[in-house]
């Protein structure tokens, strides 16, 4: 063995394709459960009553504070001390990697979109609330018309870098079985022993996966802030810090 | 030392207090690699030189794209395979073994030294260069603008970001587990068979992981409030 082996990765190529569907599969689904989960929770987060925001403040706090990969054994091997849950009917569920990594990806990208949206809200200027008011606007319709497109336009970058996030956070699943690229990957190393040409091959895919999100949603702040004659990029070249 | 209670896990919880001690080391031991580079690499992207400044922005960009879990895997099983051709090239027929604690350091400290160098750029870029000329025209060489004025006040300026990036370094220790690195995530792994505890012994390395995250945020603040003394109006 030796040097680099080209025919190695090309061979590999199908099961690497069907691994980086995994990985899209997975990122698009943990941000739509992400998504689901942080835009009510966010709303209920601004509240000033300290019972609402005060339990899911706990939330953010635990799983901003502790890594993933934690997380993701927490639900994946933790669930089955108990009994309860191994004689109910989504034990079937639990018990499959694929689905406790869902679970445990949406709830952690939960956890850190609710403190965008929530830091987006609190950031709309108070003048434009109190037009609305002055309008006869309803709480509600304050909501939807005034707060949201314009906490939308404040969070988006901070957004932009969630998801390059999940994209990446996603190679943890192969570490409970998962076949996502990283699992492929690890799979056609066991059969080939060439550790170093899987990797960079998969290396290279996700860091193309990586930019193109970046430019994906550069493209989608170019038309959310057409309206600004003075508009300046804000979403980063690069990842940033979560 | 006697554990309370329900830190005891069937005796085995004195593991998990082993295991978070060495992620700490290995946090500290990254956040010192991360640091040096942060530093190194943000002059590298500032400096005049052309090739010094595309060697920065390829290694920010590089590192930044892909998982760390997959440079972590690339540096430790490629890093061994690689040793072992390049010595078999010598003649030498040797198993090789990276030191998994080295590698793991290494790694964190290679990503996270991405994040120092946009952190310092940022830094050195806020300092204003009416101080730095006027260094230069007290008759300070380079070496004294640089070490004298401009990389105090961007140690000021970088810190609340640094105390970021600690927070976020101290949780990605976790992925050396991968390579076998008996931090506090491997231990929690390991022990969770013999326990048959699963959920607890998961759930008390949450809590202690919570708990360094805990005390870092409050020496965070407290480094905040001290970079920014005699900036801050009160």
């Amino acid at each position: 063995m030796g040097g680099f082996d080209l025919t190695l990765i090309w061979t590999s190529l199908p099961d690497l394709f069907s691994g980086l569907v995994v990985t899209l599969q997975l990122t698009v689904l943990t941000v739509i459960g992400g998504i689901l989960l942080s835009v009510p929770l966010g709303i209920l987060r601004t509240s000033p009553n300290k019972f609402i925001s005060g339990p899911i403040w706990a939330y953010t706090y635990f799983f901003r504070g502790t890594p993933m990969l934690i997380q993701l054994f927490l639900i994946y091997y933790g669930l089955a001390q108990f009994k309860a849950v191994r004689a109910s009917g989504v034990w079937f569920i639990l018990r499959d990697g694929y689905w406790c990594c869902l679970i445990a990806f949406t709830l952690n990208t939960a956890a850190y979109t609710i403190e965008i949206v929530a830091g987006a809200l609190r950031n709309v200027p108070l003048g434009d609330i109190e037009a609305a008011r002055a309008l006869g606007m309803s709480p509600f319709a304050i909501l939807r018309r005034i707060k949201f497109p314009i906490a939308l336009r404040i969070l988006f970058p901070a957004y932009t870098n969630e998801v390059v996030f999940i994209l990446q956070s996603t190679s943890l699943a192969s570490l409970v079985t998962v076949m996502d690229l990283t699992g492929a990957a690890r799979v056609v190393i066991a059969r080939t022993f060439a550790p170093y040409e899987m990797f960079i091959t998969i290396g290279v895919i996700y860091l193309i996966l990586t930019y193109l999100t970046l430019w994906g949603f550069r493209g989608i702040e170019g038309r959310l802030y057409r309206h600004l004659k003075s508009h300046r990029e804000v979403v980063s070249e690069v990842p940033l810090l979560r | 030392m006697a554990l309370p209670a329900f830190l005891d896990l069937k005796g085995y919880g004195h593991l998990l207090i082993d295991g978070a001690l060495i992620t700490l080391s290995v946090g500290v031991a990254a956040m010192m690699v991360a640091l040096a580079l942060g530093i190194l690499g943000a002059l590298a992207r500032l400096s005049g030189n052309r090739f010094l400044r595309g060697a920065g922005a390829t290694y920010t960009t590089v590192i930044r794209g892909i998982p760390e879990l997959v440079l972590m895997l690339l540096v430790y099983y490629g890093g061994t395979v690689l040793l072992q051709w390049l010595l078999s090239l010598g003649g030498a027929e040797v198993r090789v073994d990276i030191n998994a604690f080295m590698a793991g350091t290494l790694v964190v400290g290679f990503v996270y030294g991405a994040y120092a160098t946009e952190i310092f750029r940022g830094a050195f870029l806020s300092v204003p260069k009416g101080q730095s000329e006027a260094g230069q025209a007290f008759g300070m060489s380079n070496r004294q603008v640089f070490l004298r004025i401009e990389l105090p006040q961007a140690w000021r300026l970088a810190i609340p970001g640094l105390g970021n990036l600690w927070l976020t370094l101290l949780k990605a220790t976790s992925i050396t587990s991968v390579i076998g690195v008996t931090e506090l995530a491997r231990q929690a792994d390991l022990i969770k068979a013999p326990t048959h505890m699963p959920f607890t012994v998961f759930f008390i390395a949450c809590i202690i992981y919570l708990a360094m995250t805990a005390v870092s945020d409050l020496a965070r603040i407290r480094a905040e409030r001290w970079a920014s003394s005699g900036f801050r109006r009160s």
